[in-house]
């Protein structure tokens, strides 16, 4: 900050003269010194690893012998070979847990916004406060929650919907635990309030004459709904399902904790063959993959959605 | 039919509730389950009433030690990823410069990034480096991740900050490190204190890129997972549960002095 020396007998520079360029002249590099040791934090232990990543990808070798880069691609193609059902699913399981949590999501954020009035405070603590209990802790108690002996389970076996979610393949039997269900209930889960609170702030910007005006121009509610509210909440819709969709694509915690084999997704083949299987060149070729097939798909959804200023 | 009119017009307080309860429901669980004497390794059933972790939450052997492990860590990655953050942060509101453009995407990118990529692409830098897995691969991940959290929560506020009031006490020849310390600091303490919050939560909780980075240190998240494979003991429901209570006590009292702050005025 004091690229400049202020003895008191030299009053600061007249700032009537230049108040429409708040950016002061003196100290042109006070901005680089600001940025340099955040950003080199991130260069070198953000960017250099992706470097560095993309040149094990390539590699061939051993864990005895080394490894040398050899400009292997067929690592890619060997990987995607082996490994497409849990690519498959990843997109599976994020994209339904998206889905569920914008289906879930959407009313709270819309009570909290317009109707909680003043229990809002109260809600939002309540959205946010789960966070602070370590969420393997959280995804645990599903364990308990799922369980084949508890209510849920029979609930739902009594209302014969595990027979239709059975045949559709999200449930085994008389079980949701170790089943896909199981994985997504999960995933929703734990990436619910990345959907909430988005939502809630693109919501809550929302000026409530427009809902009146609305009204008073005979609209219905639903039509209001979805004429005016929906629309005017686009940024928080697409924010919070990136916010949602990215994570859960990577995650192995839920697959692990609350599936079974038959659910792994991406981010368990990459987490066994970087910490166990030790083939690094496979493990760094997937997560490339998995990298690449988001930037994708989430630049094709922000152009759709057409909302670019995100950050 | 009242009801169904009545049903009708409340839908979406129902369903808002539903979520809130979808939300809280494992919460309850873990609550309930802390006061729980489980029979075997698993505490995952319920058997009776009891209050024996609670009266010895540090009973389980490497527990308590995790648990101080990782406030460590999530102490120390918040002072370093809130110091460089605000920095960021400020640099980017205050000043105009090349390379913004290219600054905010590097900002952008780590949030946007599935957390295994960069786990395991952060390790494959350890690992070409030779580095000691342990506690400072772990401090630096997570000042790492945190960073950009941190720069996004200053952003906001130091944005919709008056930079009239900067200037203002520059008119009553407060120089620019007075300036700064007397005006500026105190209207940007809230977006930095959320920031160093969130950094906070997101470095104690964090999992899969500390899972990559350990070594054989075994954080509070890791002793966790371990406890899912070998038998998970009833104290970790109790810190589960604490976690809560002070998480919502803390946020009622920065409320409480909220308000306060606000009748002074």
């Amino acid at each position: 900050m004091t690229t400049v020396t202020d003895t008191p007998a030299a009053p600061p520079a007249p700032p009537a003269a230049k108040t429409a360029r708040p950016p002061r002249k003196r100290g042109r590099l006070v901005p680089y010194w600001l940025l340099l040791p955040g950003l080199l934090w991130l260069v070198v232990f953000f960017a250099l690893p992706m470097v560095y990543q993309a040149s094990t990808s390539i590699q061939t070798g051993s864990l005895e012998d080394g490894f040398k880069v050899t400009w292997h691609f067929a690592t890619y193609w060997d990987a995607l070979g082996d490994y497409w059902p849990q690519f498959l699913r990843s997109v599976l399981y994020a994209g339904a847990a998206t889905i569920l949590c914008l289906a879930l999501g959407y009313p709270l954020a819309y009570l909290i916004a317009f109707r909680a009035g003043r229990w809002r405070n109260v809600v939002l603590i309540l959205v946010i406060a789960p966070f602070f209990t370590s969420f393997l802790i959280r995804t645990l108690a599903w364990k308990t929650i799922l369980s084949d002996s508890g209510p849920v389970v029979s609930t739902l076996n009594s209302l014969h919907i595990l027979d239709v979610t059975s045949w559709i393949g999200m449930t085994d039997g008389n079980r949701v635990l170790a089943t896909p269900l199981a994985v997504i209930c999960g995933l929703t889960y734990n990436f619910l309030p990345f959907m909430i609170l988005p939502l809630y702030t693109s919501l809550e910007r929302i000026d409530g004459r427009l809902h009146e005006a609305a009204g008073d121009l005979y609209a219905t509610p639903a039509t209001t709904f979805r004429k005016v509210t929906f629309p005017l909440s686009m940024p928080g819709v697409v924010s919070g399902t990136l916010l949602t969709f990215i994570p859960a694509a990577g995650d192995y915690v839920n697959a692990d904790l609350l599936g079974s084999t038959d659910t792994r997704m991406v981010g368990n083949v990459i987490q066994t063959q970087f910490l166990r299987i030790l083939d690094y060149p496979t493990a760094a070729a997937l997560s490339f993959i998995l990298m690449a097939a988001i930037l994708i798909m989430v630049t094709v959804y922000i152009r759709r959605s057409g909302t670019e200023d995100l950050v | 039919m009242p009801f169904v009119r009545w049903l009708r017009r409340n839908l979406v307080v129902i369903a808002g509730l539903v979520t809130l309860g979808y939300l809280l429901l494992p919460n309850v669980i873990v609550t309930v389950f802390s006061f729980n004497k489980p029979k075997g390794r698993f505490n995952y059933e319920w058997q009776e009433f009891s209050l024996d972790a609670w009266t010895n939450p540090c009973g389980v052997a490497d527990m308590c030690g995790s648990l101080s492990l990782s406030l460590q860590i999530a102490l120390w990655a918040t002072i370093g990823a809130t110091v460089l953050g605000t920095m960021i942060a400020f640099a980017l509101v205050r000043y105009r410069f090349r390379a913004r453009g290219a600054v905010n995407s590097l900002i952008f990118l780590p949030m946007a990034m599935p957390e295994v990529v960069m786990a395991a692409s952060l390790l494959t830098l350890f690992l070409n480096m030779g580095a000691q897995l342990g506690f400072w691969t772990i401090l630096i991940a997570h000042i790492m991740f945190c960073l950009s959290f941190v720069v996004t929560a200053v952003k906001a506020r130091v944005m919709s900050m008056d930079p009239r009031l900067e200037q203002a006490a520059q008119d009553l020849y407060a120089g620019p490190v007075q300036t700064f310390v007397r005006v500026t600091l105190p209207i940007a303490a809230p977006g930095i204190a959320a920031g160093a919050l969130l950094a906070f939560a997101l470095s104690f909780d964090d999992f899969i890129i500390t899972n990559f980075n350990a070594g054989s240190t075994v954080t509070f998240p890791m002793f966790v997972w371990g406890s899912a494979q070998r038998g998970t003991p009833v104290q970790i429901n109790v810190i589960g549960t604490a976690m809560f209570i002070v998480a919502v006590l803390l946020v009622l009292a920065a409320m409480l002095v909220g308000k306060r702050k606000n009748k002074a005025v």
